[in-house]
């Protein structure tokens, strides 16, 4: 850099030389760039879709979506209903699979993730192999290689495998289970788990400011899975047990009655799972590793039992390290669920920035939408984990 | 006691060290310390035996044993074994290799794929081998790298001159990925930066652009490409949809490259920053010696975990119809001949994938290592 000469007469270059001057320099410039950008695609997106004679409107939205979804459990859906219809059920599927997947990814994520710190040399390289080569493959291989395990090595629905009690089938068109039918009086049911629920909370409330001012330690556990069970239970039986099963028979070529899900949910769901579950792994060991064998040493110096110093100090301890990435590995997960675009599962993706797009040839609008939801979800969770991270936060002096 | 008068014979003191208990040394040892130290993981130790047990014979049954090497067709194939698909049919891919490696080029061009190839390999070497002779021209012809390909795939200036539509299989899969690859780092390390700035309105705008990007799903920017980016551009322009996915891909990949990025920046401690000024460097310099050198070692495992990503993800192009080695290996499928062959199909696409993943990994675990000097902030 040039040694900065005070004398110099060009006030520009004056301005340019002052740091906080030249930091505004930059910023207009940036601004006027960015601007600039922006105005330039806003005139060519108008003229180009002028040019093909399109209007920029999202009227499209309430025209009937002339396509089926095969798979829509929440909503009735028929072709005869609106795109926007199409993209709440895409929607759902999407919450759906997602939901499903972060709750199987978790589970398997900690099972490998424990597997992996196993002093068991052989349980330890299992884990280490499967997370390995799970990971190291793209997620879209494994959701085509699960689909078509599942479609073409499972049976047609006539030879379908009975996994239980004649009521799960195991078929290429999905796995059928029992579904529930309420009747009357199973509103009562629901309401009384709403209670037990808000009793378990305000129980455990109860047990820590206890716990906090007598230093007296309740089963907190064990009285909430009692209150949980026992009051819906009596509810249940006193009500006459409002509640039957639709169970799945075989008509014809396929089943009727029951619940299916779908094939393609299955691929979708396991492949999501299993591969998140190697990420989820990777975290747990982090974070178990990540709490010094001094806090174990100091725990059981002061006479805690191992399962009060697990539950006390290293879990407590290990989840602050977990959450985080692990708030981030669900946002993952639920971004790689717009890949079920390959296999035919309905969601957002599929229903609205697939199908609707071709159909109505809105490409901005619904490309608008779907990055608009996908959006929303991610800072729904980031706010989510910003809280959390919040709340756990180390207090410090 | 038969040590006793064994060690009769030796005076006090003298008496030489005796092996240690065969039951804690070698084999044995290792075995009860490792696998049947208590009475859980004796059981743990069988049930992982039982699981072995049931998947890893008939695996390699199917994978090598009993596996077709060559045949014409699935049929041929079929009928070389018990029953249909009871082992693999490596047939299929030894018979689509080459379609597999190069897509469509046309044949007697292939000697520029080669060229690339081998380029490539010499690039990756020369570009991270520490000590060898030349290293400045190696690293200038590794940056030169992504564009000399360019020319030679492409063609133009005296090359014959081939379309993006020949690309396919394995070279599209790399041409995608390393184009991201090697166009997000520094991109990314620029939008770092700008979200480190302290100017408001620079700052915001590369926050915006990560946040956004890192909020959506790589695959609808792939159908932004695909379906509306030509609205953005000046009436009448064309532009390749190969183009058009590339600056997409880079665009993702140079968002997660920043946060990365931006860790290591933060980890960076204060004083680094103070003492640059402090000599009077500019920024640029600042950042140039002081800064990136060790923000950028300490962010090495992240970049390159997004380089393994990004290469991951090169395989959605298929989902808007391009040809890369995924895309290419379904179509694949649906030829008469080969019908129904997915499970070989996914187990050597994957395999590639698995090769070129864990080698990545592996190397940013030995140079993460390496690059250890001692003292851990």
């Amino acid at each position: 850099m040039i040694e900065s000469a005070p004398s110099t007469s060009n006030p520009l270059l004056r301005l340019w030389r002052n740091k906080e001057s030249r930091g505004v320099i930059i910023q207009i410039f940036t601004m006027v760039l960015v601007f600039a950008l922006l105005a330039a695609i806003a005139r060519n997106v108008v003229i180009n879709l002028e040019a093909v004679g399109k209007q920029f409107s999202f009227g499209f939205l309430l025209w009937p979506a002339a396509y089926d979804i095969g798979f829509s459990p929440f909503l009735e859906y028929t072709n005869k209903s609106s795109h926007l219809r199409a993209a709440v059920v895409g929607l759902l599927n999407t919450l759906l699979v997602a939901f499903w997947g972060c709750i199987l990814a978790t589970m398997v994520g900690f099972v490998l993730g424990i597997m992996r710190l196993s002093s068991n040399w052989l349980v330890s390289k299992i884990s280490y192999v499967y997370v390995e080569f799970m990971r190291n493959v793209p997620i879209l291989i494994h959701i085509l290689a699960i689909y078509s395990l599942v479609v073409t090595l499972l049976p047609p629905a006539k030879q379908a495998i009975n996994v239980g009690a004649d009521s799960f089938f195991l078929s290429n068109r999905g796995f059928y289970v029992p579904s529930p039918i309420f009747e009357d009086g199973a509103g009562f049911v629901g309401i009384v788990i709403l209670i037990s629920i808000a009793l378990v909370f305000a129980f455990t409330h109860w047990a820590q400011r206890t716990q906090d001012q007598t230093g007296k330690i309740y089963p907190v556990l064990w009285i909430s899975i009692g209150i949980l069970i026992a009051l819906p239970g009596i509810a249940f039986l006193a009500m006459g047990m409002p509640l039957s099963w639709d169970i799945p028979a075989l008509k014809g070529f396929n089943f009727q009655g029951g619940m299916a899900i779908k094939p393609e949910f299955l691929a979708l769901w396991l492949a999501l799972s299993l591969y998140t579950a190697c990420f989820i792994a990777e975290i747990v060991r982090a974070g178990i590793l990540a709490v010094s064998h001094g806090q174990t040493e100091a725990a059981f110096a002061l006479g805690l039992r191992p399962n009060r110093t697990l539950q006390l100090i290293i879990i407590p301890q290990a989840l602050r390290v977990i959450i985080p990435p692990l708030c981030s590995q669900y946002l993952n997960l639920t971004k790689n669920s717009s890949l079920a675009i390959a296999i035919g599962y309905m969601d957002i993706t599929a229903t609205l920035g697939g199908i609707s797009l071709m159909q109505t040839g809105k490409e901005m609008e619904t490309m608008l939408i779907v990055m608009g939801v996908y959006l929303v979800i991610s800072l729904l969770i980031s706010a989510f984990m910003n809280w959390f991270n919040h709340r756990i936060k180390l207090t410090e002096r | 006691m038969s040590e006793t008068s064994a060690s009769s014979h030796h005076a006090p003191g003298t008496h030489p060290d005796l092996p240690p208990p065969v039951r804690t040394t070698g084999v044995v040892g290792w075995v009860r310390a490792n696998l049947l130290s208590s009475p859980l993981n004796v059981g743990l130790t069988l049930l992982s035996l039982w699981l072995l047990w049931m998947i890893l014979p008939p695996a390699i049954q199917w994978l090598f044993t009993e596996a077709i090497w060559s045949a014409q067709d699935r049929k041929e194939c079929w009928a070389m074994m018990d029953a249909p698909r009871d082992a693999a049919c490596w047939a299929f891919i030894r018979g689509s290799f080459e379609l597999f490696v190069y897509g469509w080029y046309p044949e007697p061009e292939r000697w520029r794929v080669n060229l690339t190839f081998i380029l490539f390999i010499a690039a990756i070497v020369g570009g991270l081998r520490e000590n060898i002779p030349g290293k400045k021209y190696w690293l200038f012809f590794a940056m030169a790298y992504p564009f000399i390909a360019a020319w030679l795939l492409l063609g133009g200036l005296g090359l014959e001159p081939v379309g993006t539509n020949k690309l396919g299989g394995i070279l599209l899969t790399l041409v995608v990925a390393v184009t991201g690859i090697a166009f997000s780092l520094p991109l990314g390390i620029a939008l770092a930066l700008g979200r480190r700035s302290n100017l408001p309105a620079l700052r915001g705008v590369c926050v915006i652009f990560i946040e956004f990007i890192r909020g959506v799903p790589l695959i609808t920017l792939l159908f932004v490409a695909s379906t509306m980016l030509t609205y953005f551009l000046p009436p009448g322009s064309t532009f390749d949809l190969l183009m058009r996915v590339l600056i997409m891909v880079t665009l993702f990949a140079s968002a997660y490259i920043a946060e990365v990025v931006r860790g290591g920046l933060q980890g960076l401690s204060n004083g680094q920053y103070e003492a640059a000024d402090s000599l009077g460097l500019s920024y640029w310099k600042a950042h140039r010696l002081v800064v990136l050198p060790q923000a950028l070692k300490i962010s090495i495992p992240g970049i390159v975990n997004t380089f393994i990503g990004s290469f991951k993800d090169s395989t959605l192009v298929l989902i808007i119809g391009m040809m890369d080695i995924l895309g290419l290996g379904r179509a694949r499928l649906n030829d008469p001949d080969w019908l129904g062959l997915a499970p070989e199909l996914y187990m050597f696409i994957a395999l590639f994938f698995f090769i070129s993943c864990f080698s990545m990994s592996r190397y940013s675990f030995s140079l993460e290592k390496k690059l250890q000097t001692g003292h851990q902030t």
